[in-house]
């Protein structure tokens, strides 16, 4: 083919293809068809995910659920977390195992997914220790207290002191110290004698429960040993008392 | 009406008993001759002693004024001010213009004087006293002392000087000038410790570190020895014990343990017994032995406590003690073995604690707490049983010691403040209360013998 005749062969496609346009051009005005229908996509359904990271925990820890979603405009994750973006992470810490849902709503319906965490039980508490010794004296023995000038007990002693012989009943290797002491206003010598008489009276109250006497030591402190600093009633009567004292 | 009239008489006759003690039979004989005596007390001036170089400044101020205070003290004789003197004052015997001494306004009896030389290890201290009434007479007082150049040593020339003057003057009463006090001291952390002063607080000192709690300390008769009471725990007993603490050694020396409580020891007036209370047996009761304490005898019988004994210095037959057998503490008289325990009835109740026997033995200071009123000291002449109350109003007062003059007397009184004990001392009427510790509670103070 020449030179020539390749130039007359495309001019004559373009001439073509030019009385093509026109020719359809000329068609369509001719009888209009009527307007398409404007009809919407349908909207697309939402989708989401969820992941927890990681799914294994132990109580006390945390795991971290990330989510993405897409063609939704509400999200909220159930239990306990609530509305979130369309996509995050956030931690969370259960104390049971737990599958978390995300509940992803948008114009296209709703989507959801889910995650479980799943938390290990804690080991089970050892079992309970029996109370010590020094706990159970610590809760039963009571000292006993004294009205002024008097070695006698007291019916509040009385009460105080059966408790604390049913103690000393229930543990009979417990040895103690009976301290006797007084309030400030007699003096050092005579409050050495009316001590020595309130814990040897407390000694004697607790033998006639049935306390065994090898288990109870006395002494008397007078007024040298005080509970309290005070100079008034509230506190002499701190001070007029049989004090025990676990001895060993 | 008729306590306050007792009490007023009480005063009175008292001043009178303080010069006469040792001389009269009886208590009832000093109440009678008390009341017609008229004899002024002899007039003294001490002049101030000379330094013999400026080292020896500070030792003859300090001497000088150590000898005031101890004629002051004793209470048998009139210190002229020393604003009153003359302006030439005798270093030596040559130099004493007796006239001027004689004269108003010094209107002095007698004139101390001296001197002090001073070495960096020695100081010498002359010393007389002279009657300026009776100008040619030889000097009443003259001593030469010579020791190492320390404030200790100067006081203790200085008391012995004292002591030497009042024992002329007086005929020979016993003086305290060179007399101890020992006393409980608390030092902060609830520990109680033995402590010694002498007899005008100064020299101030510990004896005992037992890190424990320390009472009641009482002196031998003869100064070796001061029985006390102690809770030491030992070998699983923590009650408290009697301890012995030797002078001689500076150290608290073995005594027995018992079981109970062992309170309140006293020394028999030959050092040679101790009578102390003990629950040993049960009931706080007292017990005599001897002083290696081997088989304590029990003397008294009873359900109450009995504590604080005390054995008539001067007789060795009555002890005088505290007990609650009647149901408030009482004093008690009985028999060195224990019989004829009778009750010494006051015009009131309350209660009555502390008995303390003059050196005399017929007269016991103790503290009172009647009904409507704080502790007083208290003295009351053991036969007519006539009482004088010594302190009033004046916080609370207890644990009188005498003095072996028997015109004074040591107590603790809480008169600086509510709670803080303090140690005093007092005439025997009550005058002249001066204190003696500042620092820390002080108390239960017990006078030496001698």
């Amino acid at each position: 083919m020449t030179l020539a005749s390749r130039l007359f062969h495309r001019t004559g496609l373009v001439a073509l293809l030019g009385a093509a346009v026109l020719g359809l051009g000329c068609a369509k005005k001719v009888t209009p068809p009527p307007p398409p229908k404007q009809e919407a996509p349908p909207p697309a359904r939402p989708t989401v995910t969820l992941q927890a990271n990681p799914t294994t925990i132990n109580k006390g820890e945390s795991s971290t659920l990330t989510w993405n979603s897409t063609d939704a405009t509400q999200l909220s994750i159930d239990p306990g977390v609530g509305t979130v973006t369309a996509e995050g992470s956030t931690k969370v810490s259960p104390t049971d195992s737990t599958t978390y849902t995300i509940t992803a709503t948008g114009p296209g319906g709703s989507a959801t997914a889910t995650a479980a965490v799943s938390v290990n039980a804690p080991p089970p508490p050892p079992p309970k220790p029996e109370p010590s010794i020094d706990e159970l004296w610590a809760r039963e023995v009571q000292d006993a207290f004294f009205d002024f000038d008097k070695a006698d007990i007291r019916a509040d002693a009385r009460t105080a002191l059966a408790q604390t012989a049913e103690f000393f009943k229930a543990h009979p290797s417990v040895k103690a110290t009976i301290e006797g002491h007084c309030d400030e206003r007699g003096s050092t010598e005579y409050n050495l004698g009316l001590g020595d008489r309130r814990a040897a009276a407390v000694k004697q109250y607790l033998v006639s429960l049935g306390v065994s006497a090898s288990q109870l030591n006395t002494v008397s402190f007078g007024k040298e040993k005080p509970f309290c600093m005070e100079h008034n009633e509230t506190c002499w009567q701190q001070n007029r008392r049989g004090h025990l004292v676990k001895a060993n | 009406m008729l306590k306050s009239a007792t009490r007023c008489a009480g005063l009175f006759f008292f001043t009178a008993v303080v010069l006469l003690t040792g001389r009269c039979a009886s208590g009832q004989d000093w109440f009678r001759t008390g009341t017609g005596l008229g004899q002024a007390k002899p007039r003294l001036a001490i002049a101030d002693f000379a330094a013999r170089s400026d080292a020896a400044k500070p030792h003859a101020t300090l001497f000088t004024q150590v000898v005031r205070d101890d004629l002051q003290f004793s209470g048998i004789l009139d210190l002229a001010s020393p604003s009153f003197y003359p302006s030439e004052v005798p270093t030596v015997p040559s130099e004493l213009k007796a006239p001027a001494w004689v004269a108003q306004p010094t209107n002095a009896n007698y004139v101390g004087f001296g001197n002090l030389t001073e070495s960096p290890s020695e100081v010498t201290i002359q010393a007389w006293l002279f009657d300026v009434r009776n100008p040619s007479s030889q000097p009443v007082v003259g001593k030469v002392y010579r020791g190492g150049p320390t404030d200790l040593q100067v006081r203790k020339y200085a008391h012995e000087f004292a002591d030497e003057i009042i024992s002329k003057l007086s005929g020979g009463l016993p003086s305290v000038a060179q007399t101890q006090i020992a006393f409980v001291r608390s030092t902060g952390n609830g520990n109680k410790e033995i402590w010694v002063m002498d007899y005008d607080g100064a020299n101030q000192h510990q004896l005992t570190n037992l890190h424990s709690i320390a009472l009641t300390p009482r002196w031998a008769p003869d100064g070796s020895r001061i029985a006390f009471t102690c809770f030491a725990p030992y070998k699983g007993i923590n009650s408290p014990q009697i301890c012995m603490y030797s002078i001689d050694t500076g150290k608290v020396i073995s005594f027995p343990r018992f079981a109970g409580t062992n309170i309140t020891p006293a020394w028999s007036p030959d050092g040679a017994q101790i009578i102390f209370s003990s629950s040993m047996q049960g009931n706080p009761e007292l017990y005599v032995c001897d002083v290696n304490c081997n088989r304590p005898k029990r003397l008294t019988p009873s359900n109450g406590a009995n504590m604080s004994p005390v054995w008539n210095p001067k007789t060795g037959q009555t002890i005088a003690f505290v007990s609650d057998r009647g149901g408030t503490p009482q004093l008690y008289l009985m028999n060195a073995d224990g019989t004829g325990a009778t009750k010494i009835d006051l015009p009131e109740k309350g209660y009555v604690i502390d008995p303390a026997w003059s050196p005399n033995g017929q007269l016991l200071a103790f503290s009172w707490r009647r009904p409507s009123d704080d502790y007083d000291i208290y003295v009351m002449d053991a036969a007519s049983r006539q009482l004088v109350e010594l302190t009033r109003d004046q916080g609370r007062n207890e644990r009188p010691s005498w003095a072996p003059d028997g015109r004074h007397i040591v107590f603790e009184s809480t008169r600086t403040g509510v709670g803080t004990r303090q140690i005093w001392t007092m005439l025997a009427d009550g005058s002249q209360p001066h204190q003696l510790t500042f620092t820390g509670h002080n108390e239960s103070p017990n006078w030496s013998t001698h």
